[in-house]
């Protein structure tokens, strides 16, 4: 760490550029709008390189120039017989004068190519650097959305827009001022040219610019209009892909498939029309523009031929005079390719910012500020006059003026439109009152610095988002609002991140360091990560997911190389469970894996690799098609018994299934041909009678893919007599000691010494395959595995594990009570000074919920909490209760105090029962 | 035992007999075999039921709670169908089934069995003529039991006129 101090300090002082650097509120600057025009955002942030790029342009044209005019010269030079040349008193023959003519020619070619790779370099850079920023910028913005915008504005709207439509911006960024700079100097210095050459042809070749001028712009204005439209369309139709995957359920079960695709359909005409339409007009005006380039030439072959017959031009200018107007083409078309693909940006940039202005933006310094030390909060939660209403809902809540006590447990009951909910969420900061203020202690509650309240006060909604992570990475979610502990590099890894962070910073992004410790052990009152994976787990206990954890580390992996120990714990849980089973009198429910030994329990393709895939090289479903695999059956002569197999599996298959309607649910849970293969097989069933020795490769592969999925014990086809398992058993030991080194790391082989990584830890332990056909084999067996676990103290490993476990998109791949009761553990994990749950344990049964809150009540002495009731008789737990009616705050006091039969609190308690 | 031999075994349930043999074969293909050791509960009397099963080897006693603990009604065994009541008319188990000896049986789930009802007509047809001839028999049954009731009845009312 000290050997890279100066590294350290960059990455120890991350901060956000803009944010400053600052401790303190104060310097952070205030929320700017974002720029209205592209134009306004690419000076206000590149002026510098914009004007450079510009002047390396403007550097580059004399030599342009040149490289023009150079060609009259030697044309001349090559004409004029006889012709001897003075330079600087030097005298040289024509072919001599000839040479350093094109000597200077070769010269010029080198440093305009060099100037044009210079300068599109710096130009990619430019644009990449920017649409880098214009991203992060609109991301930011996303973050400080109120809540409500996102009613408006769906994901499916905002996603295309980050992503694809700023995508072509970055492109003509680069380009915003060099392009027309060195097309407009290119298209000048050539016209200037012509017109040193001859003033007449020079008008001559700019006589229809005033035209194409005039018209062109006006027909782009429809042009853009379409733009408008089509980028509308599409957002509409991504928001539309975005519903349809959000509402599958729905569309499947109201049979509403046809309703969706007719109305994509009619969308995509719409796109279609529009789009085709943008085309045809874009086309017009480049055939326009084509037609009146060509036009021009009709000058210069009269006016110039008819000049040069008379003597007043010379034959080389006008060569070169012609060939400088086919210089001039080019430069035309990519002005006129930037001013539409200008206006095409400016579109899509201003289409993009006008959604990224909502009203109510959360403001940047407040977000951003990092004080010097996070104050706790206290005092009385003062509440004053607090309006809240929505678009449509006016007066969710009306005026509310209460003093709650800070530190007491409140309970808040209520109807649903109560306004309790708004109320949790106000109190929260997550919404922003219409009118009135919120004090805690004193202290404006929307003044306060994020980190402050984000901090001090945890909040768990009624349906808790997880991110897709671990649950470990989920539980300290809370903890994590900067870099704690910078990491450390070794030099070579030091210098890049140096690298990437100035870069960041040129971009205007963020430059804390991801690789960093995030974790706020402080706060947690927490030492290092050992102390806070026991804390976490303590925490999982505390919300009763001890058990669900410790099942999914069951089922996970470990990582052998950071806990190579307790590898060796299990593969000695592994003889312990052994010795159990046999003590128990349960021995036959687990086949053992046995190196010399078929097993029963196991598919014919893992009895044949006797280990567990790493990657997709051997996965069951290639496996047929692995020649590795084919070449060792046939070592051991096991391809045609196979073959024969398959084709027996597949009669028995389509005697089965062939009668079955298509889409039979058999189909997905038994049959080992899908209903679309049943007829390819049977032409392969055909195929065969004439010889398996006459089938083609693919059908062989086919057919060896069948018996590969048997499992003896399960299917019962009696396919696999005493031969052919010994014979696979030879095929393993020969997988074996043919591997080649290659693929050696493809698979991890079932070694009764070794803990198996690939395995699961059940698995490992198991070290074997429960017996298809014993009643409840996996319930009873997984029991002993416990005791055998618990016994020699593995337990808490395994669950460490199980934090691993990824919860996948929004936790999708956890129960809605996991979820709920996982954030309700990182609430308690911030140690907040107010915590409050909004209807948080609805989702729980209950008495989970009972469970839960009594548990939470006594861990949060000491904190404050308000808790949202679905059930206005919990609050009976509850120090002090608050009833709410119409928007209103309407009663409270102690749960005695309002025990009365008047009291609404008792009529809500009753109108429950 | 091979796909074959159940199929063979099946033909001799009471209830698959109408069923032609390829039919057949689909229930053992679909159905799984499930082991039971002695002493194992097949079931409990009260759990909600999620499939049926076929004994195939050995046999178990049907066992109904009363007062006194759970008392063994009757004895079923080999190529009996059982546990089917619960899944037809989603009740609890009517009675608990354990393992006298090691029993093997052939699992027919829930949702296995409604699909077959629905793809064979025929086994709807024999299982209502099962079912009915249950019906029968219980109603004979009854119909003893009150004779005998009426009977027994009768004759304490003579012994009550002799004495009187």
């Amino acid at each position: 760490m000290t050997d890279q101090p100066a590294t350290i300090e960059q990455v120890s002082e991350p901060r956000l550029v803009e944010a400053a650097a600052s401790t303190t509120i104060g310097p952070v600057p205030a929320s700017q709008p974002m720029e209205k025009s592209i134009y306004g955002f690419i000076l206000r942030h590149s002026l510098k390189d914009q004007l450079f790029v510009v002047g390396l342009t403007a550097v580059s044209l004399p030599f342009y120039y040149l490289s023009l005019d150079l060609p009259k010269t030697i044309v001349n030079a090559i004409n004029g017989k006889g012709l001897r040349e003075t330079i600087d008193g030097v005298h040289l023959t024509q072919t001599g004068y000839l040479s350093l003519l094109c000597a200077a020619f070769l010269a010029l070619v080198f440093v305009n190519g060099g100037f044009k790779y210079w300068i599109n370099v710096l130009k990619g850079r430019l644009g990449e650097r920017m649409l880098r920023r214009l991203r992060f910028e609109l991301y930011h913005r996303i973050l400080r959305f109120p809540l409500l915008q996102f009613r408006r504005t769906s994901p499916g709207e905002l996603i295309p827009m980050i992503t694809s439509e700023v995508e072509p911006l970055g492109g003509f960024i680069g380009d915003a001022f060099a392009l027309p700079a060195q097309q407009g100097g290119t298209l000048l210095t050539a016209i200037f040219f012509l017109f040193v050459q001859d003033p007449v042809l020079g008008a001559a070749a700019v006589a229809l610019y005033p035209l194409q001028g005039y018209v062109i712009p006006k027909l782009q204005r429809k042009v853009n209009q379409l733009g408008k439209q089509r980028v509308r369309t599409i957002r509409t139709l991504a928001d539309r892909v975005g519903e349809s995957v959000g509402g599958i359920q729905e569309i499947h079960a109201n049979d509403s498939a046809r309703l969706q695709l007719a109305d994509f359909a009619e969308r995509l005409g719409r796109i279609y029309e529009i789009r085709f339409e943008i085309y045809q007009r874009k086309f017009f005006v480049k055939f326009l523009n084509n037609m009146i380039n060509q036009l021009t030439p009709f000058f210069f072959y009269s006016i110039g031929g008819y000049l040069v017959i008379r003597g007043q031009l010379s034959f080389g200018s006008l060569v070169a005079v012609l060939s400088a107007y086919k210089d001039l083409a080019a430069p035309w078309k990519e002005l006129l390719d930037f001013y539409q693909t200008k206006e095409d940006c400016r579109i899509k940039y201003e289409q993009v910012v006008e959604q990224f202005q909502p009203p109510g933006l959360i403001d940047r310094s407040l977000q951003l500020a990092e004080p010097d030390n996070v104050p706790h909060l206290g005092g009385e939660i003062a509440v004053s006059k607090l309006i809240y209403s929505e678009d449509d809902r006016a007066h969710i809540l009306n005026g509310v003026t209460a003093s709650l006590p800070f530190g007491p447990h409140i309970a808040i009951v209520g109807s649903g439109s109560s306004g309790k909910s708004e109320f949790a969420m106000l109190l929260a900061r997550l919404l922003v009152p219409s009118a009135g203020r919120i004090m805690i202690g004193g202290q404006d509650l929307n003044q306060m610095p994020y980190a402050v309240t984000g901090r001090r006060i945890a909040y768990v909604a009624a349906a808790a988002g997880l991110f897709a992570a671990s649950i470990r990475e989920n539980l300290l979610f809370g903890l994590k609002h900067r870099p704690v502990v910078p990491p450390t590099y070794d030099a070579a890894t030091a210098k890049r991140r140096h690298k990437m962070l100035v870069e960041a910073r040129r971009a205007g992004n963020s430059d804390f360091d991801m690789q960093a410790d995030w974790i706020d052990y402080g706060r947690a009152e927490i030492d290092d990560s050992a102390a806070m994976t026991r804390r976490l787990l303590e925490m999982v206990e505390f919300v009763g997911m001890e058990d669900d954890i410790y099942h999914l580390g069951l089922r996970g992996r470990l990582d052998v190389k950071r806990r190579a120990e307790a590898a060796e714990g299990f593969v000695a849980a592994r003889k312990a469970l052994a010795e159990l089973l046999v003590e128990a009198g349960m021995a036959h429910l687990v086949e053992r894996f046995e190196v010399d030994r078929y097993n029963t329990n196991l598919t014919f393709s893992d009895n044949l690799l006797f280990g567990t895939p790493v990657d997709d090289t051997f996965a069951p479903a290639r496996l047929a098609s692995n020649p590795y695999v084919l070449q060792v059956l046939d070592k051991v002569g096991l391809t045609d018994d196979l073959i024969r197999s398959g084709l027996k599996v597949a009669e028995t298959m389509l005697e089965l299934f062939a009668d079955l309607a298509p889409g039979h649910e058999f189909f997905d849970q038994f049959s080992f041909i899908a209903y679309d293969e049943l007829p390819d097989y049977r032409a392969i069933l055909n195929r065969a009678s004439a010889g398996i020795e006459r089938l083609k490769a693919a059908d062989r592969t086919r057919l060896i893919a069948l018996p590969f999925r048997l499992i003896e014990t399960r299917h019962r086809l009696g396919l696999i007599d005493d031969s052919l398992r010994r014979r696979i058993v030879e095929a393993r030991q020969v997988f074996r000691d043919d591997l080649p080194e290659a693929l050696r790391s493809k698979i991890e082989f079932f070694d009764p010494e070794r803990y198996n990584e690939a395995s699961s830890i059940l698995e490992n332990v198991l070290f074997g395959s429960i017996a298809f056909d014993a009643a409840q084999g996996s319930s009873r067996v997984q029991e002993l595995v416990t005791q055998v676990l618990d016994r020699m103290d593995l337990c808490p490993v395994v669950s460490e594990v199980g934090l691993d476990y990824q919860v996948g998109s929004a936790g999708s791949r956890l129960t809605v009570t996991q979820r709920q009761k996982l954030a309700i553990a990182r609430a308690v994990i911030k140690r907040p000074d107010l915590l409050i749950l909004n209807e948080a344990v609805a989702a729980l049964d209950p008495a989970a919920q009972q469970q839960i809150l009594t548990a939470l009540r006594e861990h949060c002495q000491g904190m404050a909490m308000i808790v949202v009731l679905q059930r206005a008789r919990f609050a009976r737990h509850f120090d002090h209760v608050v009833v709410m009616e119409q928007g209103r705050l309407i009663e409270q006091g102690s749960f005695a105090e309002l025990d009365h039969p008047e009291s609404s609190m008792t009529q809500l308690i009753e109108a429950e029962t | 035992m091979s796909l074959l031999e159940e199929v063979e075994l099946l033909r001799r349930v009471p209830l698959f007999a109408d069923i032609e043999p390829a039919k057949l074969k689909l229930i053992a293909f679909t159905s799984e075999r499930v082991t039971f050791d002695p002493d194992e509960y097949v079931f409990h009397q009260g759990d909600m039921g999620d499939a049926a099963y076929i004994i195939m080897e050995g046999d178990a006693d049907v066992l109904i709670d009363g007062p006194g603990g759970a008392r063994a009604v009757a004895r079923v065994g080999r190529n009996e169908f059982i546990g089917e009541i619960a899944i037809l008319c989603d009740v609890p188990r009517t009675a608990s089934i354990r393992a006298r000896s090691r029993v093997v049986t052939l699992r027919i789930s829930k949702d296995l069995f409604f699909r077959l009802l629905t793809d064979f007509p025929k086994m709807s047809v024999t299982i209502m003529r099962v079912i009915a001839q249950r019906l029968e028999n219980t109603t004979a049954q009854l119909r003893r039991v009150l004779a005998e009731a009426q009977l027994a009845e009768a004759e304490i009312a003579k012994a009550h006129s002799a004495e009187g």
